[in-house]
């Protein structure tokens, strides 16, 4: 079955405070959304991510390694979490996306894995 | 001959590849298959004759030569895999819908049409994509066509359609008719790409001549195959009477000098009044449905304009009322822009000037066009000739600009 990637997006300098009641809700819809998944068989793997400014970018050219504080990207938005999924098809996979951006209140990637 | 061929393409272009692609489950093969049968029925036509069923003929030579062309070339997986949908497919290879049961394979036909349709205009897609892909393999216009129409390089226009084409592909999406919880956003995805390609023809944003008139009867075509496949949907019928009303004022829309003319000052005798009955019919069809939608909406607006005799005689409070019932499901500026024009003609140009206090559209000419118009009528000449040259300013139109140019030198002429 295919698969897709769902991915989360912040604001770069982001920081969830759980002690807050919009940080709960979406904790709590968050774990709706994933038993869900899990029930459906939907579910492959997920995770929320710390953030982006704890991210190292490590590269190699000719053997020689070198290493770079911060995101790869340097865009405002920054991913925040993710999902992987599998659907039917396209359709099926953006319906769970946007069950995917209700639960979490945030805009959500859907995108295709290889293969 | 030729003209026969180039009509049957014309008409079957968009059936044959909406079948080859359920068929072949590859929307490349599909249009590789489509145009090897046309260019083998520019052979065989002008000597056997053209076949009862071109349309059948056509699919039935691009099933074919698909399927020899895979088993020639079945050295890909996704190719072997394609062969394999081909062989286990109902139709026979040598099945010939010529004889068979015509009923049956014309409602096939027409579900292929659907399902391309809305792959085509997938709300996953970019606007400007889902025009392009609906015009390349539904209207089966070569790219070349579609980039001229839309006024950008081929090679853009190529890369658009490429890359449309590859998300549907990477994306794993289905070839189906959505379900009726869907239909009513995939159906407005449709008929808004529709929409697009006929105003794109209709005021062109660019280029010299106001009107394209190939987009407009493209959408036109298209529009009637989707009320003809879906007869029970009341915004494709008003959608098909929206164009057909606004096409029927094409004639009385640019002067001798090619400028542009506006509504109220258009010679009505030169409306088509074959388009305003057929558009007619459909607006009294939608109201005896009684599902009031933004196409049927605006369709029986137009269709007010086209019922009267003359500007002067326009049922403005009529379409006033139709610009309130618009606004109340279609709250967006431009709507409410187009009922202060309305209201400004049915109350006096302050009226008008009052509605559009709450309009903010500060980068859309028609609303420094609009508000210039009712500011002139009012007499506030100073702001009336700063509006018309915010609207010149704005417009890329050269007979829009020419237009707007000529009424700002009749208020400025009128002041001396």
């Amino acid at each position: 079955m295919p698969q897709y990637l769902l991915s989360v997006w912040h604001d770069e300098d982001y920081e969830p405070d759980f002690s807050t009641p919009d940080a709960q809700r979406q904790v709590a819809q968050v774990g709706a959304f994933n038993d869900q998944l899990q029930s459906s068989g939907a579910w492959l793997f997920a995770g929320g991510l710390q953030p982006a400014s704890s991210a190292t970018v490590v590269s190699s050219t000719g053997g020689e390694v070198s290493m770079t504080d911060g995101p790869y990207a340097e865009t405002k938005e920054q991913m925040g979490g993710f999902w992987v999924i599998q659907a039917p098809d396209m359709d099926a996979a953006l319906q769970l996306g946007s069950r995917a951006a209700a639960a979490c209140e945030r805009p959500v990637e859907v995108r295709p894995l290889q293969g | 001959m030729t003209d026969s061929l180039e009509t049957v393409f014309r008409r079957e272009a968009g059936r044959c590849t909406a079948t080859l692609i359920r068929l072949l489950g590859d929307i490349d093969l599909a249009e590789e298959a489509v145009a090897e049968a046309f260019t083998i029925a520019a052979e065989q036509w002008p000597i056997r004759g053209i076949p009862p069923n071109p349309g059948g003929w056509i699919t039935t030579t691009a099933r074919n030569r698909a399927i020899d062309r895979l088993r020639r070339e079945a050295t890909r997986t996704d190719r072997h895999h394609a062969a394999h949908r081909l062989h286990s497919e109902a139709m026979d290879p040598d099945h010939n819908p010529e004889i068979a049961d015509l009923d049956a394979f014309v409602v096939v036909v027409a579900d292929d049409q659907l399902r391309l349709m809305f792959l085509c205009c997938h709300p996953a897609l970019a606007a400007d994509s889902q025009v392009a892909l609906t015009l390349r393999l539904l209207g089966g216009l070569e790219t070349a066509e579609i980039a001229r129409a839309f006024l950008v390089p081929e090679t853009t226009m190529a890369q658009r359609i490429v890359r449309a084409k590859r998300k549907l592909h990477d994306n794993h999406a289905t070839y189906r008719i959505p379900r009726a919880a869907e239909l009513p956003d995939r159906l407005a995805a449709v008929l808004g790409a529709i929409y697009l390609i006929y105003t794109e023809g209709h005021t062109a944003t660019t280029g010299t001549s106001l009107t394209r008139t190939d987009l407009s009867t493209e959408a036109i075509r298209i529009g009637r195959v989707v009320v003809a496949l879906m007869p029970d949907e009341p915004e494709a019928m008003g959608l098909l009477a929206l164009m057909l009303l606004t096409e029927a004022r094409r004639p009385a829309r640019v002067d001798s000098l090619e400028s542009m003319v506006r509504l109220t000052d258009q010679d009505r005798s030169l409306w088509t009044r074959a388009l305003i009955e057929e558009g007619h019919d459909l607006v009294r069809a939608c109201l005896r449905r009684n599902q009031p939608g933004p196409f049927q909406l605006q369709a029986a607006i137009a269709a007010v304009h086209a019922d009267s005799p003359s500007a002067e005689a326009t049922d403005w409070s009529q379409i006033v009322t139709l610009y309130d019932q618009l606004y109340a499901i279609r709250p967006n500026p431009v709507v409410a822009l187009n009922r202060a024009v309305a209201v400004g003609s049915l109350e006096g140009p302050s009226a008008g000037l009052d509605a559009l206090t709450r309009v903010d559209l500060d980068g859309y000419q028609p609303y420094h066009a609009a508000r210039a118009d009712l500011l002139a009528r009012a007499g506030r000449t100073d702001e009336a000739l700063a509006a018309y040259t915010r609207a010149i300013e704005l417009t890329s139109n050269p007979a829009e600009r020419e237009f707007l140019e000529r009424q700002r030198g009749n208020i400025a002429d009128s002041e001396l």
